[in-house]
């Protein structure tokens, strides 16, 4: 290591290495991104936001929201499902007995705890998904089986992972960031994900009620008030038309109305335009194919 | 013996012509550690009463969070890491420092800088990238200020009498380099009016906080440790090959880490990034043999001083870099993304391995900056406790607060017992830093006075010897 110079230039490639493949590389294959087109349509995928709504993505950043919530939905993996659509003759006992003597079949070792626990619970309510394992051909193989038994099944592909169906139809795709400028996918849930919230909860009057007041719909909830995006107004001859309809306890005095200021409609103009609701081929809605009638 | 006194003149002209850039440095990095951690502190609060800021806007989470993070890393860890190197490349070159008032300009922009972003920070102007929240103005002064004291940490390396590099300089001279090629990349990309397209810019974002929380952090706490651990356990460094080693193996390694697993990404980003993160083991095997082979048996008496400060910084770093590793198993990443896990390795990155590290240094330093020494010597024990506290409080919580969340389906409620004890944690920083500030604005003002009493001295000296003389 005497060489100064040498080791300099090792070190710039070195370094430069993780530049070229997470900088430059990313910029040359998602830079140029086009819309996508959804699935069974000739639309296009995302929709640019309305100019409210684009606005509200700056009161969004500018309270750092994105400290505490995420815009992204994961999925772990995919799994196979079998799921009972009809018992054909035989009664809900016979099946279960029948499923029982399948225990032993080498292929469902590693499912029998979960297909018992299954059995257990299932009082012989249709349709009633039975089976959940990665491995296609084994799902197929089990369906095969309880179609001999005379019942008929489905057998269906579904995306897997915490976050799905809780806090979307489908996962995220780089696709669906394409118009956000900055972009905030988050890292930390203190609250929920809102990658689909203007899907999930649509209502504009409710999420400008959560604003003003978190716990009214969530009673431990650890949000901060965010009461400085609101007017506490003296009612004139006529109320507004915009004030909000609380309930007592977090009802300004009498006389007066909260109104939300624009900020406070901007950033709910926002949150609803975040949506995540259309099927792509790189992320379709679950489950993904349906098979064995 | 004549050599030997040689030396000691030698040693303490380099340390007074290190005395006035490292004092600006040190003391705007002691202000801002005090600030960020309480804002820390008050960010914490909101998981005791959400509604306590209901009323105004600077003081929610979302603003104060971010601010805090970023006056520990942009007030704090990187004006102290520079200060530290200044003077290490001053000792290995034996050479006095070079443009010395370059580095003091550049200390009083850095922190002008630091203020602008805190201010706009706190009135919502942050940019909403993380680490990047700084607005350009901020940014650029950041920028031109760092290059100013690498310029005049890489004159003084010149001016070395052996060819010969220490383990030390590969990676303090990585880091001057690697910084400003990460700054400035992130804010061209993104604090611009013509960023890039949707999704790459949380790519770049995510390579930016890897290489500057981890990896740059890293270059420079195992950099000065490599040169403070010998020196203060008396025995060479175990062993210029091992470093050789880890150096390289760290800067190839550790620059891919930082993708998170579920990103909504080409999958070959966050792939080849867990492969780095696994890979990321090598180094921290070979970091930990040198600093334990080194430090082992060696007869040096620890007492709360900066010795304990590298030996518990080391074993923090060691820690840090096993928790990215576990966030990087796609099997744990599954429970512990977005939860409070990776809020606790940051933290241990930064509070429990960089700044002890760097306090460690500059206690070290500090002595033999002003005559006089530490105004409150005893000081340094109780910070060591306050941050070793602090450090097992805030990351064990957060950690614990992380696994259960995860383990929860990422229920919130089930973090809040964990961030509760955090504040804890946060307060027992807070404390430690005062004990920190007080020292070095005692031992500036001091040294401040005693330079006006020269001046009056001189004022006030008899004029009538001179003129007889002449």
């Amino acid at each position: 290591m005497k060489n100064g110079f040498a080791v300099f230039f090792a070190v710039i490639v070195a370094l430069g290495g993780s530049w070229l493949g997470f900088v430059v590389a990313p910029a040359i294959q998602l830079g140029k991104a086009k819309q996508a087109v959804i699935l069974n349509s000739t639309d296009t995928w995302p929709q640019q936001r309305t100019g409210e709504a684009t606005l509200g993505l700056q009161i969004y950043r500018a309270n750092g929201c994105a400290a505490c919530h995420t815009e992204q939905i994961r999925q772990d993996g995919v799994a196979a499902e079998v799921t009972l659509t009809s018992l054909g003759k035989s009664k809900p006992e016979d099946l279960k007995a029948f499923v029982r003597s399948l225990f032993i079949l080498p292929e469902l070792a590693t499912l029998t705890n979960d297909l018992a626990a299954t059995l257990k619970d299932w009082k012989g309510d249709l349709p009633a998904t039975i089976l959940t394992t990665s491995d296609k051909a084994v799902a197929d193989a089990f369906a095969d089986r309880l179609k001999a038994a005379g019942a008929k099944s489905e057998t269906r592909v579904v995306a897997i992972g915490a976050d799905l169906p809780r806090w979307g139809v489908r996962r995220s795709v780089a696709a669906d960031y394409l118009y956000d400028f900055p972009v905030q996918l988050g890292s930390l849930r203190v609250g929920p994900d809102l990658a689909d919230v203007g899907a999930r909860l649509s209502d504009a009057n409710w999420q400008l009620l959560h604003l003003y007041a978190p716990k009214l719909s969530v009673t431990n909830s650890a949000m901060p008030s965010f009461k400085f995006l609101f007017d506490v107004r003296k009612i004139g001859s006529t109320p507004s038309p915009d004030a909000l309809n609380l309930p007592p306890g977090f009802a300004p005095a009498a006389g007066y109305q909260v109104v939300p200021k624009l900020e406070a409609k901007e950033l709910v103009a926002y949150l609803l335009s975040l949506r995540a609701d259309a099927p792509l081929y790189e992320a379709p809605f679950s489950p993904i194919t349906s098979a064995k009638p | 013996m004549n050599s030997a006194e040689n030396n000691l003149d030698c040693n303490a002209k380099i340390d007074a012509s290190c005395r006035v850039p490292l004092l600006a440095l040190f003391g705007g990095a002691a202000l801002w550690l005090v600030v960020g951690l309480m804002l820390a502190v008050l960010a914490s609060l909101t998981f005791h009463a959400p509604e306590m800021f209901a009323r105004c806007p600077f003081a929610t989470y979302g603003h104060l969070a971010p601010a805090a993070n970023d006056l520990l890393v942009y007030g704090f860890a990187i004006p102290a890491g520079l200060g530290v190197v200044l003077w290490i490349f001053a000792r290995l070159s034996h050479a006095e420092l070079v443009l010395p008032l370059v580095p003091v300009v550049a200390a009083n922009l850095w922190h002008l800088g630091v203020f602008i972003g805190l201010a706009t920070i706190l009135g919502g102007g942050g940019s909403g990238f993380t680490w990047l929240e700084f607005p350009r103005v901020a940014a650029m002064l950041l920028g031109v200020s760092f290059v100013l004291i690498a310029i005049s940490a890489v004159a003084t390396f010149a001016q070395r009498q052996e060819r010969e590099l220490y383990p030390s300089h590969w990676f303090l001279l990585a880091a001057l380099l690697w910084f400003p090629w990460i700054y400035s990349t992130a804010n061209l990309f993104l604090v611009t009016t013509w960023p890039v397209r949707g999704v790459t810019q949380a790519v770049i974002n995510w390579w930016f906080a890897d290489n500057l929380v981890f990896v740059w952090l890293a270059l420079v706490g195992v950099g000065v440790a490599f040169y403070f651990l010998p020196k203060i356990a008396g025995r060479p460094l175990h062993s210029r090959f091992y470093a050789l080693f880890a150096f390289w193996t760290l800067i190839l390694f550790g620059t891919w880490a930082g993708i998170p697993q579920g990103a909504p990404v080409p999958a070959w980003l966050p792939t080849t990034s867990a492969l780095a993160s696994l890979l990321l083991v090598i180094p921290l095997i070979a970091i930990a043999v040198i600093v334990f082979k080194t430090v082992w048996g060696a007869n040096t008496v620890c007492k709360g001083g900066p010795f304990c400060y590298l030996r518990f910084g080391m074993t923090a770093f060691i820690l840090s870099g096993l928790l990215l590793i576990v966030q990087a198993c796609p099997q744990f990443s599954r429970v512990l993304e977005f939860t409070w896990f990776g809020a606790a390795q940051t933290q241990l990155q930064i509070l429990g391995f960089f700044a002890i590290v760097v306090f460690g240094a500059i206690y070290e330093i500090l002595p033999r900056l002003v005559d006089g020494g530490l105004p409150f010597p005893k000081f340094v024990r109780a910070q060591h406790w306050c941050f070793m506290l602090g450090t097992l409080l805030l990351v064990g919580s957060l950690a614990f607060a992380g696994v259960k969340q995860g383990q929860a389906g990422l229920d919130p409620a089930a973090a809040l017992p964990g961030l509760r004890i955090a504040t804890l944690g946060w307060t027992f920083f807070l404390l430690g830093s005062l004990l920190f500030a007080a020292n070095i604005f005692v031992m500036t003002i001091r040294w401040k006075l005693s330079l006006v009493k020269i001046v009056i001295a001189y004022i006030k000296s008899p004029l009538e010897t001179s003129e007889v003389k002449s």
